[in-house]
């Protein structure tokens, strides 16, 4: 294999890797504030697409926006619509069940989350077939011999990367992830010290969600393609990533996404024609770990909760 | 008292009335095909078309019955298929079903209808095994199979000049069944296919595997998949930089391939087993009352096959009344049957004998190759 499919081929793992982290964080938020799993979490990354899409869409035909503003009237009503699903599964869902058994909790999300999936596919006009995504950022190809890879695909890598950098900074350098930290820690002593427990932890959620619903309109640039049931393996790998990295850690669940990629991308390589195992076989390396780290890559004790 | 009186004089009301209005048996029949996921759109469509025969057919007053379309959701999964097809078959007030879109559901149920003596006519699934792979006289299939699709398929590409192939395929019965029989007819031609990805149908990122394909360079990628395989892998050949032709065969003929791969869908080749609905005599009648009766969704490439199965298994019913096993044995006899997708004749094992036709996505819309502006030479093929 010549060196630029190797690069190309090194860039679509990572391309892949900060999608899978942007929605494994997540998990890990909320896992860290209230010991839940929030299973809805993949079909939020599907609620975040087809938001930015009708967002772009209307602005881009109907009021003839340039693409940029087109582009940012897109990613904010993802990131609004995305952190308002989470504010309203949170306060609805999670908060009134968190003294029950978790897995009430995951079965109410996993419902909430056919409910969104269904209400996309039976209120978007055709909401069954694949939807296009507009293409809103600039054209053109970074080319070197056998490499080439689009300027849109290196900004939206670009971007997945900043935002969760800029995710881990909120949780570690502002008073609102001092308080994130304070809840992961202990609620009840949290509450003690005047922090308001229902507005972080819906806040946690707030922010888990529009990550998710982000890493949506992403997925929708980059594919430019989206549809209705997009969210529901791409939960499942965000949260197989959580778990491996360390549910409730940060830096846990980027480790457990560019591994999961890692894995996707050298099958296809290294075994073309097993490519219909590559989910198998990184499902397979996932289960092997958790065997072998249970309590994930970056052990809970050793690290401190978001 | 009262109550006794006021009974009598409704009774004496009544009388006067034709019993006949009244004597109209109504005949259930069930249609099964994906309702919901990502190929719903065909199954909609299928779904509408059904219904707009039975409405036809009630608002026919030379009709012996009145029919009532009881409708089922497959998935698309067999597993669900199963079920659905179970509790269609044992429920005796069903006496025939319009059933599957999918090819990999449409295999699974084959015993369970055989097993409870239900007729069924297939309306969209094309893996030849449905009905080459068993001797159950209860399924029939109005639609050709990939065996038509795969054979046009492998010759015409060679035709066009393509050598070098990969194939992208799904990993149910369906993917691999399209696989096979392009495999097949492609070696006769002295086509190569360079390599084979078989793929999970619910894949979404295929930039690994095309920046295989990238370094293999072939002339021409085929899908053997439904349509969200389609646009997906379509979506994503740009980005990596693929340039090859692309073509599959009827499962990415559907507006739902046109609609989510945009502009890139243009110049995607599509094999499909009927013709331009346009080119049938009565397809302008058929999308006219289709029109009329407001359905919301289109009728989709296997619409009319939907209808004129609903309208065979009517005409049996018509001729032996609402009775599974007599309506069978005439529906086992079909030949020279006019139906919208044309003349219907059943080979012994109850499958239509169909010629397959080459299309082509030309300004958002499949155009029959004939008549497209590419078979013209104004437009160009895509050529590594």
């Amino acid at each position: 294999m010549d060196i630029g499919i190797l690069a190309q081929q090194l860039f679509n793992g990572l391309m892949l890797g900060v999608i899978y982290a942007m929605i494994a964080v997540g998990f890990s938020l909320f896992f860290g504030v209230l010991d839940v799993i929030k299973f809805s979490h993949g079909d939020v990354v599907t609620v975040g697409a087809f938001s930015s899409l009708g967002a772009a869409g209307i602005a881009g035909g109907l009021v003839a926006l340039p693409p940029v503003l087109a582009l940012a009237s897109g990613i904010a009503a993802a990131v609004a619509i995305g952190a308002l699903a989470g504010v309203i599964i949170g306060r609805v869902l999670v908060l009134p069940l968190r003294h029950a058994p978790g897995v009430n909790v995951l079965l109410a999300t996993l419902m909430a989350g056919t409910v969104l999936r269904e209400a996309i596919r039976l209120g978007v006009p055709n909401g069954g077939n694949p939807k296009p995504f507009p293409a809103l950022l600039p054209g053109g190809a970074i080319k070197a011999g056998s490499f080439s890879v689009g300027i849109d695909s290196v900004m939206i890598l670009a971007a997945g990367l900043l935002l969760v950098l800029g995710t881990h900074l909120l949780i570690t350098r502002t008073r609102f992830g001092l308080a994130i930290r304070a809840v992961a820690q202990d609620g009840e002593v949290a509450r003690l010290s005047g922090i308001d427990f229902h507005a972080v932890v819906l806040g946690t959620f707030a922010l888990g969600s529009a990550l998710a619903a982000f890493a949506g309109c992403m997925l929708g640039l980059y594919y430019r393609e989206i549809n209705f049931n997009m969210g529901v393996l791409l939960g499942i790998i965000g949260f197989a990533s959580a778990v491996v990295g360390g549910l409730g850690s940060m830096l846990g669940p980027i480790i457990g996404g560019f591994l999961f990629a890692g894995v996707q991308t050298l099958v296809v390589v290294a075994l073309p024609i097993s490519s219909a195992y590559k989910d198998v076989i990184a499902f397979a390396v996932i289960i092997i770990l958790i065997a072998i780290f249970p309590t994930g890559l970056i052990a809970e004790r050793r690290s401190e909760r978001v | 008292m009262k109550f006794k009186s006021g009974l009598l004089l409704l009774l004496a009301l009544a009388a006067p009335f034709p019993s006949a209005v009244l004597a109209k048996d109504t005949v259930k029949l069930a249609f099964i095909g994906p309702l919901s996921g990502g190929n719903s759109a065909p199954g909609l469509g299928g779904r509408n078309s059904a219904q707009l025969a039975v409405q036809l057919r009630n608002a026919d007053p030379a009709a012996k019955y009145t029919y009532e379309l009881v409708t089922f959701d497959d998935e698309c999964k067999p597993n669900v298929g199963i079920q659905v097809a179970t509790k269609a078959a044992s429920d005796n007030s069903i006496i025939a079903g319009i059933t599957h879109y999918c090819s990999a559901v449409g295999i699974a149920t084959v015993d369970t209808y055989s097993r409870f003596g239900l007729p069924v006519v297939v309306w969209g699934a094309i893996l030849p095994e449905i009905t080459y792979g068993n001797d159950y006289r209860e399924i029939h299939r109005v639609n050709g199979t990939m065996i038509n699709e795969g054979r046009l398929a492998a010759d015409f590409l060679t035709k066009q000049g393509y050598k070098k192939f990969v194939v992208v395929h799904d990993t149910t019965d369906y993917g691999k069944g399209q696989n096979k029989y392009f495999t097949e007819y492609l070696k006769p031609t002295g086509g190569e296919i360079v390599a084979t990805f078989p793929v999970s149908p619910d894949q979404q990122d295929f930039t690994a595997e095309l920046t295989r394909i990238k370094e293999l360079k072939p002339d021409l990628i085929l899908i053997g998949g439904l349509t969200p395989l389609g646009v997906r892998l379509r979506a994503q050949m740009d980005r990596v930089g693929v340039t090859a032709q692309l073509a599959g065969v009827s499962g990415i003929m559907t507006a739902g391939f046109l609609e989510g791969a945009g502009a890139a869908g243009e110049g995607t080749i599509s094999f499909h087993n009927g013709a331009p609905i346009s080119k049938y005599p009565q397809g302008q009648a058929f999308l006219d009352a289709y029109a009329k009766a407001g359905f919301r969704e289109d009728p989709d490439a296997y619409g009319p096959f939907a209808y004129s199965a609903t309208n065979l298994v009517m005409d049996a019913i018509e001729k032996t009344g609402p009775d599974r096993k007599k309506m069978k044995e005439v529906l086992n006899g079909t030949k020279g049957y006019k139906a919208l997708v044309g003349e219907i004749n059943f080979d012994d094992h109850r499958q239509n004998i169909v010629n397959a036709n080459v299309y082509v996505a030309q300004d958002g819309k499949w155009i029959y190759w004939p008549d497209s502006d590419y078979a013209a030479g104004k437009k160009r093929l895509a050529r590594n």
